[in-house]
């Protein structure tokens, strides 16, 4: 089993090492999204080192938790903190998008079976986590299932379809976090289709709500343990995050949701990352 | 002609009544089956499975999407699950979740559409399927299935489930002749010999079996001996049994309740122009969508008759070079 750290200097170190190679994987690969990535480093961070159980060194180990990135275009992130934690090599992150790559633009259990789920077209992850928390009660294990999902994701309907299934059927070994980073691709979430009040809905479909800065480290971890103590209903993170945060102009850019920083832009954001 | 064994044209078990036995079965031998189903279990028989292992049915209410995404999670933690709807909506509403959640990953998740074809009757076109074995064929890595009767419905409803990888099989609401016994094996992606002749090849899937074999005894009062097969593989098709037919026969019908643009019968063309062109003719619903009726006043009128197979035959056999 990985070992647990909650030792918030180790998970800062962690979060900065993402960062910089979120930043260098995307300058590599010519195109990719780097805003999106950002936004949800601490929250896998905090996920893989410190709330979920799962072995890199035996990835199908069945009683495993599972972890879908249903915001499946945020790849990067997956991948570095991933590798970071052994499923994967650090030292072919850069080879991500291209021909044959086990980093594919968007996650692909062919090329990467360690993943729990290919995804990339929005809406999937949630029913995905849910039938696998659902054969988890039938096997009787504590398996929980967490899936991370961007807040314009939630615009599809099939996520409010599987929001219902879950607060009906008590489904409380899921675990939904929504990435509020508050952009998408075509601009302002609050433009294109705003979602509040969006604690609101989720409460309406029977799930119990917690909302979290997706960027504090202790409340997210704080917020993961609420989640898992609670019985009977399934649990949603609301995490406020920012999109491209830590590097600061690619902070709250609608640009940045899905182009590549140049050279230059890579060398300014390294350069803030330290 | 010779047929293989005695036609009575006798009415057994709606194919979707098959299903839903066939999943009991396998519920009592494998724990791993688990069914899913969209307010339709009455319909779909699966509520048979649903008395006997509430615990391993899941109702999802009346949202196809989230269910065959939720099957795509059951299988990718170990479970067999069979979801179940009527064709036209697990496949048309499913069909984003089937390719991302079960084809593209590879997944073994089990799709059972019922209420295929127009035969469904008086419901009319938005509850028929007669595009279901165009969708299922496009996904990548699936296997399709369109048994003919309930013998050979419960019989590949377990080659379905040992088979690893997804599936998709398609079910009917009227009640279908039998035309197996317990002694019939079948194998996935091998056709069944009806009828041996050299005239022309009948090749039929689901309830146009049983037609085809209807037009076999009225071409041979005509002096034609007609080959009759049982297509209940669509996908992977059965290419030798196409390439013999081609060959030893110079002539082939293909009947299905589908749309004939884009269903079995293109598929036989296309291994037929690459083995051994031969005269072809396609019996199924022509571009446009049927109304409400009973099922032998549609299949009637659109054309899903022995009557309208043996035309087709007599067309094939004068073109042949």
């Amino acid at each position: 089993m990985f070992a647990k750290t909650t030792d918030s200097n180790e998970l800062k170190a962690i979060c900065l090492r993402t960062r910089r190679q979120i930043i260098e994987m995307i300058t590599a690969a010519k195109s990719g999204h780097p805003g999106g990535s950002l936004s949800a480093v601490e929250i896998l961070v905090t996920l893989y080192h410190s709330v979920m159980r799962h072995d890199p060194t035996n990835p199908k180990w069945p009683e495993r938790d599972r972890f879908l990135l249903s915001k499946g275009h945020a790849c990067p992130v997956l991948y570095a903190v991933m590798a970071d934690c052994g499923y994967c090599p650090v030292d072919q992150l850069n080879t991500l998008r291209q021909l044959g790559s086990m980093y594919q633009g968007h996650p692909d259990v062919r090329f990467l079976p360690a993943l729990e789920a290919s995804t990339g077209s929005l809406g999937e992850g949630l029913s995905l986590a849910i039938g696998m928390a659902l054969a988890a009660k039938l096997d009787g294990t504590t398996t929980r299932a967490y899936v991370v999902l961007g807040d314009g994701e939630v615009q599809e309907g099939q996520i409010w379809e599987a929001a219902m299934f879950a607060g009906f059927h008590k489904v409380d070994n899921v675990c939904c976090i929504v990435d509020r980073n508050k952009i998408q691709l075509d601009g302002f979430v609050s433009d294109i289709m705003d979602l509040s009040p969006l604690e609101d809905k989720w409460r309406a479909f029977n799930w119990h709500v917690i909302e979290v800065d997706g960027h504090d480290l202790a409340a997210l971890e704080a917020a993961f343990a609420e989640a898992e103590a609670t019985k009977g209903k399934p649990t949603v993170l609301i995490a406020n995050t920012i999109k491209g945060k830590g590097v600061s102009f690619m902070e709250n850019n609608p640009k940045f949701h899905g182009s590549a920083p140049t050279k230059e832009e890579m060398e300014k954001a390294l350069a803030e990352l330290v | 002609m010779a047929l293989h064994k005695k036609f009575e044209n006798k009415l057994g078990a709606a194919t979707r009544e098959a299903f839903g036995k066939a999943l009991v079965e396998l519920g009592r031998t494998n724990k791993d089956v688990v069914v899913c189903d969209a307010d339709l279990s009455k319909s779909t028989y699966t509520n048979g499975f649903q008395k006997e292992f509430p615990e391993r049915f899941f109702q999802c209410g009346i949202a196809e999407s989230n269910m065959v995404a939720i099957g795509g999670g059951l299988a990718a933690s170990g479970k067999i699950p069979f979801v179940a709807s009527f064709s036209a909506f697990v496949l048309n509403k499913g069909f984003e979740q089937l390719r991302i959640t079960a084809a593209f990953p590879n997944k073994n998740l089990k799709v059972v559409g019922t209420h295929s074809g127009i035969s469904i009757g008086e419901d009319g076109p938005s509850q028929m399927s007669i595009e279901d074995i165009s969708l299922a064929t496009s996904l990548a890595g699936f296997t399709v299935l369109c048994p003919a009767d309930e013998v050979s419905m419960m019989a590949l409803c377990k080659a379905a489930a040992e088979h690893v990888g997804p599936v998709f099989i398609r079910a009917g609401r009227a009640k279908a002749a039998i035309l197996y016994d317990d002694k019939d094996d079948f194998k996935i992606g091998q056709a069944m010999e009806l009828s041996s002749g050299r005239d022309v090849t009948l090749i039929g899937t689901g309830l146009m079996v049983a037609e085809c074999l209807k037009a076999a005894i009225l071409l041979e009062a005509e002096g034609i001996a007609a080959r009759v097969l049982d297509f209940h593989t669509i996908k992977p098709i059965d290419r030798d049994a196409i390439e013999r037919a081609a060959k030893e026969t110079r002539a082939i019908v293909v009947a299905e309740e589908h749309l004939v643009d884009c269903g079995l019968g293109t598929r036989v063309a296309q291994v037929v122009a690459q083995t051994a062109p031969c005269a072809m003719e396609f019996v199924g619903i022509d571009n446009r969508y049927a109304e409400s009726g009973t099922p032998e006043e549609l299949l009637k009128k659109y054309g899903l008759v022995a009557s309208e197979i043996v035309a087709e035959a007599r067309k094939a056999i004068a073109r042949k070079s």
